[in-house]
């Protein structure tokens, strides 16, 4: 009997990756440290070699943080000659922050991405925006990249890349590419009416069937989605300079729309902004390991 | 008197047709694109059933998600539309004149209506969040690849409480999958689902305060397993009338019946 095989692309999947990014050597440094950011949808890695990113990688979380964990820090340590247990100190953070086995420490998430933030971008960031697979938060942070305040919306799928994910698979659009989509509309319709994710779902794929393009959609659905981070933003309130971390960084159909309605244009980071979870945990992970020593 | 009540759900769409306070008809179907078309449908199943047409009878009064779509509009020219909450009240007050609290959940919105001489005193409505709707059964359902009329029966199966801690839709689902992952049962989660929904529409209900009777109505009243963690969240006993899906399509019949109410 002759039977065919459909294979369905899962548009929400992103693709993980990891780069060495100096050539330091790193056998006559001081303190190698790292910081595993286990989140609820990616978890990453970054190796630091005396306070400087030297290696990250980046990948799905799998159904045991703990297997995970290993195997993102493994994987941003190949090729260097590194192994996990070369680190002289590891900090976890993130959602499976107690899932990392080989971390002496976890610190929320919220203050290593205001300390991540501040690596990336600089001191003068005092507004850090994060958008995650299943969580977004409003950082306020002071010029030593300490928390000032903060607030945080991980109850509701609506504003997080969860959000995004399940849109791209409605539309069949991969990941990457939905918000480059959702830009190239002439007009901007008005945005989806329903806040959650289930019922925005539902009113996009009406709107399909009446007719709408793709594109135009996804602008609908994006705006939605920028118009509820701004509210959580505006309750925390927003001070220059103001920058936005995370896997929804990437998405450009969120970011030019928040800078749009802020009226205030977000730094251009020089690096992946997923890492600045991990960044700061490293970098808290550096200090802590130079206290312990006795070097500082 | 023959009057009919049109309610254009998110999910389903109804009609009761009613004779001096006794139903002659009922009929429902799933709406499609085209809401007034799949009332109006729904409309002739009915009128075909108590054998009439639409002269026969006097006054339409439509409610529902979509109840503005069937106002003054062949086939049904409704003659008025009125809200869920009124509509819901009526209907629960006229199968249960002694009931207080009403508790109204359908596809998409939840509702507690708290009533006092059968007026509708105080009233608090969920219709922005999955999570508090039949919505929420259904896509669960799905993530335990069981039928959702199969969830309430396998959840009273289960005698164990399994904590949910996602609140949203979309991330119980993921939520779901993992419990499965870890090898719970799928009664245990049908259950930990119940639960769950029971505990978010018990929150809504109690800002508005529970007095006997308690009434529960709406598509979800038809799953089994949603009653007993509601009573237990509420601590009081609820009533289920027959055929809770139409009680609101009875109360927009039982209004048209009441012009000048």
């Amino acid at each position: 009997m002759a039977q065919t095989e459909v294979k369905l692309q899962e548009y929400w999947r992103w693709p993980e990756y990891r780069q060495t990014v100096s050539n330091v050597d790193w056998s006559h440094a001081k303190a190698i440290t790292a910081g595993v950011d286990i989140g609820s949808v990616g978890s990453k890695a970054a190796v630091l070699v005396d306070g400087e990113l030297y290696a990250y990688a980046a990948m799905r979380t799998g159904g045991v943080s703990e297997a995970t964990a290993v195997k993102v820090t493994s994987w941003a340590l190949e090729g260097t000659g590194l192994e996990i247990g070369k680190l002289h100190y590891v900090v976890g953070t993130g959602y499976g922050r107690v899932n990392v086995p080989f971390a002496k420490r976890t610190i929320t998430e919220i203050a290593c991405h205001a300390r991540g933030a501040h690596y990336i971008y600089g001191p003068t960031v005092r507004t850090v925006l994060d958008i995650g697979g299943q969580d977004c938060k409003a950082i306020r942070c002071d010029d030593k990249g300490k928390v000032v305040s903060f607030l945080m919306n991980d109850k509701c799928a609506a504003g997080t890349g969860r959000g995004l994910e399940v849109f791209a698979d409605l539309i069949s659009v991969p990941i990457q590419e939905v918000g480059k989509v959702s830009l190239s509309v002439d007009q901007e319709p008005p945005p989806v009416s329903n806040t959650c994710v289930i019922f925005a779902k539902a009113e996009s794929l009406a709107l399909l069937r009446q007719g709408w393009t793709k594109e135009k959609v996804a602008a609908a659905y994006h705006a939605a989605m920028a118009d509820r981070i701004v509210d959580l933003l505006n309750r925390v309130g927003i001070e220059k300079d103001f920058v936005i971390t995370g896997g929804v960084a990437k998405n450009m159909g969120i970011v030019t729309r928040l800078e749009n309605i802020l009226k205030i244009k977000p730094l251009e980071p020089n690096m992946d902004p997923i890492l600045a979870g991990a960044l700061g945990a490293g970098l808290f992970a550096r200090a802590l390991y130079e206290k312990e020593q006795g070097l500082r | 008197m023959i009057t009919a009540g049109v309610d254009v759900g998110a999910k389903y769409a109804k009609v009761v047709i009613l004779k001096d306070g006794q139903v002659l008809a009922r009929a429902k179907a799933l709406v499609g694109f085209d809401l007034l078309k799949s009332a109006a449908e729904v409309f002739e199943v009915a009128l075909k059933d108590a054998g009439l047409s639409r002269s026969d009878i006097q006054r339409v009064v439509s409610t529902g998600m979509g109840r503005n779509t069937v106002v003054q509009k062949p086939p049904i020219n409704a003659e008025e539309a009125v809200s869920e909450v009124v509509s819901a009240a009526a209907g629960a007050s006229h199968l249960i004149p002694t009931a207080k609290t009403v508790i109204d959940v359908g596809a998409e919105e939840g509702r507690g209506i708290k009533i006092e001489s059968g007026r509708v005193k105080d009233f608090v409505i969920n219709e922005r969040c999955a999570a508090g709707a039949g919505t929420f059964i259904e896509a669960m359902a799905r993530a335990l690849e069981v039928k959702v009329e199969d969830m309430g029966p396998l959840s009273l199966k289960s005698v164990n409480a399994i904590p949910m801690n996602a609140q949203c839709c979309v991330f119980a689902e993921s939520e779901v999958v993992s419990l499965i992952h870890s090898k719970i049962s799928k009664e245990d989660v049908s259950k930990a689902i119940h639960d769950a929904i029971a505990g978010r529409i018990s929150s809504m209900v109690l800002r508005v305060g529970v007095e006997k009777d308690v009434v529960l109505i709406g598509g979800v009243a038809l799953d089994p397993g949603f009653k007993p963690p509601l009573e237990k969240e509420l601590k009081a006993s609820i009533i289920i009338p027959e055929y809770p899906e139409y009680v609101s399509a009875l109360g927009a019949a039982v209004l048209a019946a009441n012009p000048t109410r």
